[in-house]
């Protein structure tokens, strides 16, 4: 992998699109993307999508205060169903975190060159899921001023976490997830914030991206510690994604709610996880490339590969829901085959069809060559297996706990309007951040498109 | 730092990676030993060509992992079985297979929080200050599409002259002195 090779001319290569438009340089294409955050004036555009943002999280905090106040009485849970949005949201949103691991990590460990444009937002986008999501489970609780109960700390009390509750597991894994996917993006930003302190044209600048970048200074030595510690950082994340979905499910499989105790869970949460993800990185790639002129970056390869990813990690999902069918009615167990049921004609079953809908049926478009090209077709997909993804979760959710053992402790679920408020209020955070994101650090990772400069071998080099 | 002179060093520039990878191998086999070179994306065999192989970075990270998942099942193994142990329907208190996947979080969160700040702390970061700076063209282009090379003032070999013109001899489009001012 020496600089001076160019790509292999096969024709088989050559049929795809390129992962970078041709005629680039390393200076133009560290112009153009360090020039959105330093250079570029705040559009009307922005501004106005920053402020419908941010008054939907105004919204949140509304909703999230009045919770407090209140209690989760505000809520349409009860018993029987203590889980209702708050679990299904958070679920929904460490799942869609999962892509931007999957992008960065083992994309990396693969050596495809393809995630180089976009694996930075969706590094961001995993921060910013994983936050959206870390918010549901405290609210939860009810006196989420206790939260911290869950930690393992001496207390005066001499009590200890039940280290043998998924729900603890939990609370490692999302913490671990929250904290190592930020140390990946960090590092991975910190030769991009030194190109920013190097080119920027104001003080204020200058002294933000300085404090950021530490000080790198583009050392040989530097690199070399650096790339070491970031493909262990790749090897390390790429076991730590796959974990933590599986014990997400581990909170449904290790209880013997009918619908939940089936170990088809940990693989079928994870294929899921990358399944909603990748339609929510498709979701923000289609408008950033657009709104920021990126298209030479993320190019058609990206979403064809992306609704590839989908497409395959869609059928995994399928088949998930065919085995929880299989087994229901293998096992013969009169409450897995009633659940079953359930789910086909229960009070709920609109649900389950839409999510078969959303989830299995319109996803294989996909499988259209024009389809995959269709940047409107494309869009609308990913929007349709997000909101498939969503009701996949409320489906095992709501289904099994409003149905198990005993009809007498049967109930209803039904959302109120400080439910949906959260709900779209995690929403409007997670957009914000956003906004915040492409205009404050480069969304697309500088000094890895340098490096696919020379490797594309379209560098500088004949120009003088 | 204990070597204080006016002069870091020497640096030359270079328009291309292959020409800074020819002139480091270069400086090694003239006998200099105390060099380095910057690069705007990481290049292959830059850093065996400076006379730089071994990192502690994957050991580090290594003993962080260890240290996590060792601790992590202990933490578990210690609440579980002696400062809070409950018969829960006569299971044993060491009920090891309950305690994976927190052992394994523990060891994925301290191998990556090692990685990283190994990483750091041999490369000395954060450092406010750093001669190299203080060279023009290499604040504004060393990060967008210049590669320099840096023979330190420290190296036995160092000769304000004789330094600058071996950069100029492999080809490096500008040789300039960097200052080390306080």
């Amino acid at each position: 992998m020496s600089v001076t090779q160019t790509p292999t001319n096969s024709p088989e290569i050559r049929r795809l699109d390129p992962v970078l438009e041709p005629g680039h340089t390393y200076a133009s294409v560290t112009d153009k993307i360090a020039a959105v955050v330093l250079t570029r004036p705040l559009g009307i555009g922005w501004l106005a999508g920053f402020a419908l943002c941010f008054s939907i999280v105004m919204l949140l905090t509304v909703a999230v205060a009045w919770l407090f106040t209140k209690g989760v009485g505000i809520w349409g849970i009860n018993i029987p169903i203590g889980w209702g949005f708050a679990i299904v949201n958070f679920v929904w949103w460490i799942g869609i975190g999962h892509a931007g691991t999957l992008i960065s990590a083992i994309l990396f460990l693969l050596n495809q060159k393809w995630r180089t444009s976009i694996n930075r937002f969706a590094e961001a986008m995993t921060l910013f899921a994983v936050a959206c999501a870390g918010i549901f489970p405290l609210i939860h609780t009810g006196r989420p001023w206790m939260a911290y109960y869950m930690f393992p700390y001496p207390s005066t009390m001499g009590l200890w976490p039940q280290f043998r509750s998924p729900l603890i597991w939990d609370v490692f894994a999302v913490s671990t997830y929250g904290t190592v996917s930020l140390l990946f993006w960090y590092i991975g930003l910190l030769p991009d914030l030194a190109t920013l302190r190097d080119r920027a044209k104001y003080k204020y600048q200058q002294v933000i991206f300085g404090i950021l970048s530490m000080g790198w200074r583009n050392s040989a030595r530097h690199w070399h510690r650096y790339q070491s510690a970031y493909l262990l950082l790749a090897g390390l994340a790429t076991p730590l994604v796959l974990s933590v979905h599986t014990v997400v499910s581990f909170d449904f499989a290790i209880a013997i709610v009918p619908g939940w105790h089936t170990t088809i869970f940990p693989p079928y949460f994870v294929a899921g996880a990358i399944y909603s993800g990748f339609a929510m990185v498709i979701t923000i790639a289609i408008p950033l490339r657009k709104a920021y002129g990126l298209e030479d970056f993320i190019t058609m390869r990206h979403l064809d590969n992306m609704a590839k990813v989908m497409l395959a990690t869609g059928l995994i999902v399928a088949y998930g829901y065919f085995i929880e069918f299989v087994l229901a009615y293998y096992s013969g167990n009169k409450f897995d085959v009633f659940l079953a049921n359930q789910r086909l004609h229960g009070p709920y079953s609109h649900f389950y069809y839409a999510l078969l809908l959303c989830n299995i049926l319109t996803p294989q478009l996909l499988w259209m060559e024009k389809v995959r090209r269709s940047i409107p077709a494309l869009f609308l997909l990913s929007l349709v297996i997000n909101t498939g993804m969503w009701l996949e979760r409320f489906v095992i959710v709501v289904i099994s706990l409003t149905r198990d053992f005993m009809p007498s402790a049967w109930g209803r679920y039904s959302a109120t309007f400080w439910d949906y408020a959260t709900l779209l209020g995690t929403l409007g955070l997670f957009t914000m951040l956003l906004f915040l994101f492409v205009r404050g650090l480069p969304a697309i990772a500088i000094a890895e498109m340098r490096e696919l400069v020379a490797h594309e071998g379209h560098s500088k080099k004949g120009h003088d | 730092m204990e070597h204080r002179s006016p002069i870091h060093g020497i640096m030359g520039e270079f328009e291309t990676p292959e020409d800074l990878l020819a002139a480091s191998r270069q400086a090694r086999d003239a006998g200099y030993k105390h060099i380095d070179a910057y690069t705007p994306f990481p290049i292959e065999g830059l850093a065996a060509a400076i006379g730089f192989r071994w990192t502690f970075v994957p050991l580090i990270t290594l003993s962080g992992g260890l240290l996590g998942g060792l601790g992590g099942f202990g933490l578990q193994y210690w609440c579980s079985a002696i400062a809070y142990p409950e018969n829960i329907g006569g299971r044993s208190l060491n009920s090891w297979p309950a305690f994976i996947p927190v052992t394994f979080e523990m060891t994925v969160l301290f191998a990556s929080l090692f990685a990283v700040v190994g990483m750091l702390a041999l490369n000395k970061l954060p450092q406010p200050y750093h001669p190299v700076f203080n060279v023009e063209r290499f604040a504004a282009q060393a990060s967008t599409d210049r590669f320099f090379l840096c023979i330190e003032a420290r190296d036995a070999k160092f000769d304000l002259v004789e330094t600058a013109r071996f950069l100029e001899s492999v080809h490096a489009t500008h040789v300039v002195e960097v200052r080390d001012e306080d």
